[in-house]
């Protein structure tokens, strides 16, 4: 079992966090990961991505061009990414904000109303969690607790105390996610 | 609000008080909202235009936040290696004593791995301008200790402060090239009010007419924020820059040349 | 005691080497390898294991920093990007003619000039051709893993230390930024004052009465001996090609095409062997470990027994030069390269290994 997953969207997101509590909840089940960040000035208010690998076997390349799930946060990504879909893959993205949608047939494609749904519950900061909550009930790989478990590990001690509105937002992302357009 | 404030029939010849200097080429600055960068080169270009010498002006730039000030100032420019500015510009005086030269360099960049550059570019007395913008952080690779960093103050290389014992402490670079007697004028100023920034352009005019009475190095150092680097809102950055950076970087001249009638 | 962590390599190296027994860090910040000096600033590794930090206010003083502590026989290093690295070309040269060991780790970033902070091998010749004046050579190490950045900053002091050379961690910004899951070893306890005096009776940690005077120097006017210095270098350099070889061969031994690959390439390469193979291309892939020394002898072979050899570089052909000097005409030679911190994608690294060779 491999996955390729490619998260995008603005920095500040909270996009490569969330990619790092992905890995973690990785390698709490035993799988091989890898993290790989786009790096640099890009950071400040501009766009920002992370490519994560899970995978039952040793990972050959951290750099990849063609994706199993595509997670899209914002116009910029979308244009750049959804095109890297594998045929058959995934693509999750949050509408806000997007003026073009995703046109490929070829694909399964969800959204989640991530940001709506994280101002409604008052924490704008926890955005990245109902995204990552979404993912994990599209693609099970890994289970929750590992998740939760990944999160204390890659949160700073000092953050400990948000972990419960993070498991929240979460679960929450499990709930609010729809498919758009589903392969039979 | 609904309404809009802003009246667009406003916008007439006669109406005109202040407007951007075309010695600023047209191009979005890429520092962040707020940061002291962008005045000061906004200074620096009116100056250059109000003396009428932007044909006669070579300005070095350095590596830090303003690696690109060659993409926004409208004159003719070198970017220099990490800390060489002075190195260049003593270069381009001495091939072309009756241009003006200028360096534009950040602390890490003149007070760190430049030390030597400019400390013998001062003691040479080449007669160029050296601008010098302290903001007390490396701000272009993410906020690491510069020489001129507070004591107590925290950065990626600092986190917990930094310790004068095992830091050193922080280097009054202006003070110290003062005492050179290659230097003419020596001065700090501030961009971050409309007073500090009239006083700072005034000092920035009078480093580039000495250049015309080759006496040496004019050196204007201006106390700068960034907002990025020490993680505070612009406004808040300001307030601190206030109360934390000018006690230990007092404003205003340190050497003034003789005047001549 | 081993852990088991999530760390990118930069993070790793330093790690490592507050654990393995590492003296002395000297830095000057640069991208993409800051995080180096920052990891090991926020972990103290002063109070950890005693291990001195700090930031220098240049390369050139960081450098001349690594000199003078390896010369007290202290494990100490320095790491930096292609920029600060040519800055220290001089003090390695020096710190090769004083036969000095230390560590250099450089996080290659595209050049020339300032370039770019994206991830390039454009250091290969500087690196292990000398770099800096003179006759000399480093040990190259290039790690292809989180785990190999770990893993090569004990190995890389060892090496230093058996040879009295310095030794250069060769990787990249991808590498560097990247996370992956590393197994950090136990920690052991830095050299005690005797275990220097021991390890390197050498070394300038002060004159008893029953030594003479010990110097750290690489001059040497009288050209006869200055000759005699520099045979003993190429002798030691020897003997690291007749041991110090490293290589990893994966999927080799039914290869009729073959990747050579170092670094994050030889990473991309072992996906476009998973490619190639699905399409029944036989490819394997041979990723030079240590730089220098090079893998000659593994080359010539491989080299008699593939239709073709493809180098995979993030630079404009530099390794390809060593392949086919070692290759002797056996088999083509060709070369790939994608610069300024652009990577290779794995399927268009299979897409020029079938253009060149097999005609697609
Ligand atoms: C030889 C070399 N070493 C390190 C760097 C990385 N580097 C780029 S800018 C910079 C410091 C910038 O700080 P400063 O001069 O204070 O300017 P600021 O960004 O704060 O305006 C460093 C260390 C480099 N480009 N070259
Ligand atoms: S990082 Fe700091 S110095 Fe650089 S542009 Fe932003 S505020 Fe200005």
């Amino acid at each position: 079992m491999t996955e390729e997953i490619i998260i995008a969207g603005f920095g500040g997101q909270g996009v490569l966090s969330m990619g790092k509590i992905l890995a973690y909840s990785g390698v709490m089940q035993d799988m091989e990961v890898s993290w790989m960040p786009s790096y640099g000035p890009e950071m400040r208010g501009g766009t920002a991505n992370v490519t994560v690998i899970l995978s039952s076997e040793r990972i050959s390349s951290p750099i990849i061009n063609q994706y199993d799930t595509a997670i899209i946060l914002n116009q910029q990504s979308m244009d750049k990414f959804e095109s890297m879909v594998k045929p058959g893959g995934t693509l999750l993205y949050d509408p806000n904000g997007i003026t073009r949608h995703p046109e490929r047939k070829d694909i399964n494609i969800y959204k989640v109303e991530a940001s709506m749904e994280a101002s409604n519950m008052g924490l704008t900061k926890i955005f990245n969690m109902i995204v990552l909550g979404s993912f994990i009930k599209i693609k099970p790989i890994v289970q929750i607790e590992n998740v939760i478990k990944g999160l204390k590990k890659s949160l700073p001690e000092r953050y400990h105390h948000m972990i419960p509105d993070n498991e929240d937002a979460i679960r929450k992302g499990m709930e609010v996610s729809v498919p758009v357009q589903l392969l039979s | 609000m609904a309404e809009t404030i802003f009246d667009p029939n406003i916008i007439k010849d006669q109406n005109l008080v202040y407007k951007r200097t075309d010695h600023m080429k047209e191009k979005a600055l890429s520092y962040c909202p707020g940061c002291g960068h962008g005045t000061a080169h906004r200074i620096l270009m009116e100056v250059i235009e109000e003396m009428g010498i932007q044909e006669k002006t070579i300005g070095v730039s350095p590596v830090g936040c303003s690696v690109l000030a060659y993409d926004f100032m409208n004159v003719d420019m070198q970017g220099a290696a990490h800390g060489r500015a002075p190195a260049l510009a003593t270069a381009i005086k001495r091939l072309m004593p009756d241009k003006f030269v200028f360096t534009y360099q950040g602390d890490g960049d003149l007070a760190a791995i430049g030390t030597a550059e400019t400390i013998h570019a001062c003691n040479r007395g080449e007669h160029i301008t050296i601008i010098f913008i302290n903001n007390g952080i490396y701000g272009m690779t993410g906020g690491q200790m510069a020489p001129t960093t507070l004591p107590g103050m925290r950065s990626s290389t600092s986190p917990y402060g930094r310790d004068e014992a095992t830091m050193g402490h922080p280097l009054r670079m202006t003070e110290l090239v003062a005492t050179l007697p290659g230097t003419c004028f020596v001065t700090r100023q501030a961009v971050h009010t409309p007073g500090n920034v009239r006083k700072a352009k005034r000092a920035l005019r009078t480093a580039f007419e000495l250049q015309t009475r080759k006496i040496g190095v004019s050196f204007v150092e201006i106390v700068s924020n960034c907002n990025s680097g020490w993680k505070m809102t612009p406004v808040k950055a300001n307030t601190w820059m206030e109360e934390n950076m000018f006690p230990y970087y007092p404003l205003g001249d340190i050497k003034v040349p003789e005047k001549i009638d | 005691m081993k852990e088991l962590r999530l760390m990118k390599g930069n993070e790793a190296i330093a790690e490592a080497a507050i654990r393995c027994g590492c003296d002395a860090y000297f830095g000057y910040p640069i991208t993409p390898q800051s995080e180096i000096l920052e990891y090991l600033m926020v972990e103290k590794p002063h109070e950890r294991t005693g291990m001195v930090v700090l930031q220098a206010e240049s390369e050139v003083a960081s450098i001349n920093m690594v000199y003078a502590g390896a010369g007290c026989g202290r494990k100490v290093m320095t790491s930096s990007s292609s920029p600060g690295v040519s800055l220290m070309q001089e003090g390695l040269s020096y710190c090769a003619g004083a036969e000095l060991p230390c560590l250099l780790v450089n996080v290659v970033r595209g050049g020339p000039g300032l370039g770019t902070i994206q991830p390039s091998q454009a250091d290969y010749f500087q690196s292990t051709k000398g770099g800096g004046h003179g006759d000399y050579r480093l040990i190259v190490l290039a790690p292809s893993s989180v785990q190999e950045m770990c893993d090569f900053v004990g190995l890389g002091f060892d090496l230093a230390f058996k040879y009295r050379n310095p030794a250069l961690i060769l990787t990249d910004g991808a590498i560097g930024q990247m996370m992956e899951k590393v197994m950090l070893p136990a920690s052991v306890n830095r050299w005690t004052e005797e275990e220097i005096k021991q390890q390197t009776p050498w070394a300038t940690t002060g004159k008893p009465a029953d030594r003479p005077a010990n110097v750290i120097t690489s001059l040497e006017l009288d050209s006869a001996k200055q000759e005699k210095v520099n045979q003993k270098l190429q002798a030691k350099y020897a003997e690291m090609e007749k041991n110090e070889v490293r290589f990893e061969r994966i999927q080799c031994d039914d290869a009729e095409y073959l990747f050579v690959a170092f670094g994050t390439s030889a990473r991309i390469c072992q996906k476009s062997i998973d490619l190639a193979r699905a399409k029944g291309i036989k490819v394997g892939l041979l990723r030079p470990i240590t730089l220098f020394p090079f893998p000659k002898d593994e080359i010539e072979k491989l080299a008699g027994q593939v239709k073709g050899m493809l180098s995979v570089e993030m630079n404009a052909g530099q390794m390809v030069e060593d392949i086919r000097l070692n290759a002797k005409g056996k088999c083509p030679v060709e070369h790939y390269g994608r610069f300024g911190g652009i990577m290779p994608s794995p399927d268009e690294v299979l897409k020029v290994l079938e253009q060149k060779f097999i005609g697609g």
